[in-house]
């Protein structure tokens, strides 16, 4: 049965790094070129994969490479359960498993000649980064780039040398923070949280889209800040991370509200997450 | 028209069985009735409502979705198909017909599911009109717009004739015609006139509860409904519409079986994240998810409710809470003017 969704495909692990404490980044690269071809047909940037290994199960997370670079994708994650921490021993050269690219991306056609403005917390920043690198290797086509990115310490701030890449540009504006308490001696980002760090940055709204994604906690802190600063709902834009299974709409597990998040997300505007029962993110 | 001695039952079930189907039939089973596999010297009863619903014989408690392999650098996959034999549930209730419509719509609305749609296509569903001798207190098929003799989904229906002794055959669909055909003699032309059905009171407007949950998700009717809950989850599988699955895999690092099985929103790890983050963390979240989903969200998304008012999930539950008494309940509240 060739039609079968449920059976994954094969992705070996060609280079990995660690990230952060107990957060590490996989470079998987399709065993058969007929699958990659296939996923990058369909990839936007903000779909997801169900990444996994025979006798564990799936886990789903962000595919945190743009659509722009075609040889690969990458995955970050951080080792928090079973399937994750059984994915992390694997090594370089090892096998993983993979079904995707699944659900709705975000709408960058749309967002040619405008600002954008990025905001993430933590592990957050992976879905955000496919979108930032997406834009960057296309950087003639959008507007003003500011990223706005904050962890609890220093040492968890992930893609580090892709940070120092992005201050070292002429043409990125980044803003890094940590909370207080989380600096080193040495540390020349900011001291405090992100919403209040975003307010202090104060990017403005102008024929601007916001890119939101974090922790609960930090959404909730940050959408105030950017409706403030005077971002339409339509215009800000975040990624949900439901527990997902099926990863098509069947499953029933990622349902908030009548909507399926991994066919009608994981991508929403802040307009969409209005009509939705907030009580069941 | 096509008549059948409910004595001859099993002599149509044997007569189905000896043609190649699978007959599943309403059992007794210990002081139950279950819809299971009819071989010869089962007795068969039409006097309740079976405990389980025609769900799975549609969508498995467990069921083998894929079957594959890492070896080294190779991947290898068994092919696996559904195990869909040609079946006929003989006396499924018309409640379980009508959830059809709701199976038919998730397996199909976006991807097609192919386990789903083989198992759909290789079940003949005969329903039993409900007379009053067949249904019982926890009914409430007409507060959900079925009755106790809807066709609705169904490939033929049998009607109770003559106090019960006879049923009427009236296929319905190419395969309940297909059916009638090899029923063999215990099904012979005759004239009847079916009994008189059960009548099933309307408890609760549906309409009402569904215009009345778009504004109360918060409301704290969600929090004493709960109270009684255990979260055993046995009111979803007994649903003939409860269809959320998990999925598991069973193996070695380098073997593995991939297993759809049922779920259910009522369980306290449904919903929860790896963060330990639970979108749902206590009973009345998930209460109000199960009445919200059946009574709002699929209505709104799909246009239908995810209810049939078969009362399975009533009958079962092992704290006697009934989703058509939470019905009633938001009823009444949505009757209470608002200051």
């Amino acid at each position: 049965m060739t039609d079968n969704i449920y059976l994954p495909t094969m992705m070996k692990i060609a280079a990995a790094r660690d990230e952060a404490p107990d957060v590490r980044t996989f470079r998987l690269e399709f065993a058969d070129p007929a699958e990659r071809a296939a996923f990058f047909e369909k990839y936007r940037v903000g779909m997801f994969g169900l990444y996994g290994l025979p006798g564990a199960g799936e886990s789903t997370f962000c595919v945190a490479s743009p659509p722009t670079r075609t040889e690969y994708i990458e995955c970050t994650f951080r080792r928090t359960g079973h399937v994750t921490g059984t994915l992390q021993d694997r090594e370089v050269g090892q096998a993983i498993t993979f079904r995707g690219p699944y659900g709705n991306c975000f709408p960058i056609e749309d967002w040619k000649k405008r600002n954008l403005v990025f905001v993430a917390g933590g592990i957050a920043l992976p879905p955000v980064r496919s979108v930032i690198w997406n834009i960057l290797d296309r950087r003639a086509e959008f507007g003003d780039v500011t990223i706005v990115y904050g962890t609890r310490t220093v040492a968890d701030l992930v893609y580090k040398h892709e940070l120092e890449e992005w201050a070292a540009r002429g043409d990125v504006r980044l803003v890094t923070t940590v909370d207080p308490g989380g600096e080193t001696p040495d540390w020349k980002g900011k001291i405090g949280f992100v919403p209040t760090v975003l307010e202090e940055a104060a990017p403005s709204s102008a024929n601007a889209v916001a890119i939101v994604c974090g922790p609960p906690i930090m959404i909730k802190f940050t959408l105030p800040v950017l409706s403030k600063q005077g971002f339409a709902p339509a215009d800000i834009y975040t990624t949900l991370e439901n527990r997902m299974k099926c990863g098509i709409g069947k499953c029933g597990r990622c349902n908030v509200g009548k909507f399926y998040v991994c066919k009608d997300g994981p991508v929403f505007t802040l307009a969409q997450l209005k009509d939705m029962p907030a009580g069941d993110m | 028209m096509k008549l059948l001695d409910t004595k001859k039952l099993a002599e149509l079930a044997s007569a189905l069985k000896a043609k190649g189907w699978r007959v599943v039939a309403p059992i007794a089973d210990g002081d139950c009735v279950r819809l299971k596999e009819w071989a010869a010297g089962a007795v068969l009863r039409l006097d309740e409502v079976p405990v389980n619903s025609a769900k799975e014989f549609l969508l498995p408690r467990s069921e083998v979705l894929a079957r594959y392999r890492i070896e080294g650098n190779d991947f290898a996959s068994e092919p696996v198909a559904p195990e869909a034999v040609k079946t006929v549930v003989l006396g499924a209730r018309p409640c379980d017909a009508a959830s059809l419509a709701a199976l038919d719509t998730v397996f199909n609305w976006d991807y097609k599911d192919v386990f789903y749609n083989a198992h759909r296509a290789a079940v003949t569903l005969v329903t039993l009109a409900c007379t009053s001798a067949m249904a019982d207190d926890q009914c409430f098929c007409t507060s959900v717009g079925g009755s106790p003799d809807s066709t609705r989904g169904a490939d033929a229906i049998l009607r109770p004739a003559g106090g019960g002794a006879k049923l009427i055959f009236e296929p319905l669909t190419d395969k309940g015609h297909a059916l009638a055909a090899d029923a063999g003699p215990a099904l012979a032309d005759g004239e009847a006139k079916a009994d008189r059905i059960a009548d099933v009171p309307v408890r609760f407007s549906s309409e009402a509860v569904t215009e009345w949950l778009k504004s109360n998700f918060e409301s704290p009717l969600w929090k004493d409904v709960a109270l009684a809950c255990l979260g055993c989850g046995a009111c979803a599988y007994a649903c003939p519409t409860c269809h959320c699955f998990d999925i598991q895999d069973e193996g070695s690092r380098k073997e593995s079986v991939r297993y759809r099985n049922w779920d259910s929103c009522g369980l306290a790890l449904f919903t929860l994240h790896a963060s330990g983050h639970n979108p749902r963390p206590d009973q009345s979240s998930r209460w109000r998810q199960r009445v919200m989903h059946k009574f709002s969200y699929f209505p709104d998304r799909f246009g239908m409710l995810g209810c049939t008012g078969c009362g399975r999930c009533a009958r079962l539950c092992p704290a006697g809470m009934a989703i058509a008494e939470v019905c009633e309940a938001i009823e009444r509240a949505s009757k209470v003017p608002v200051k």
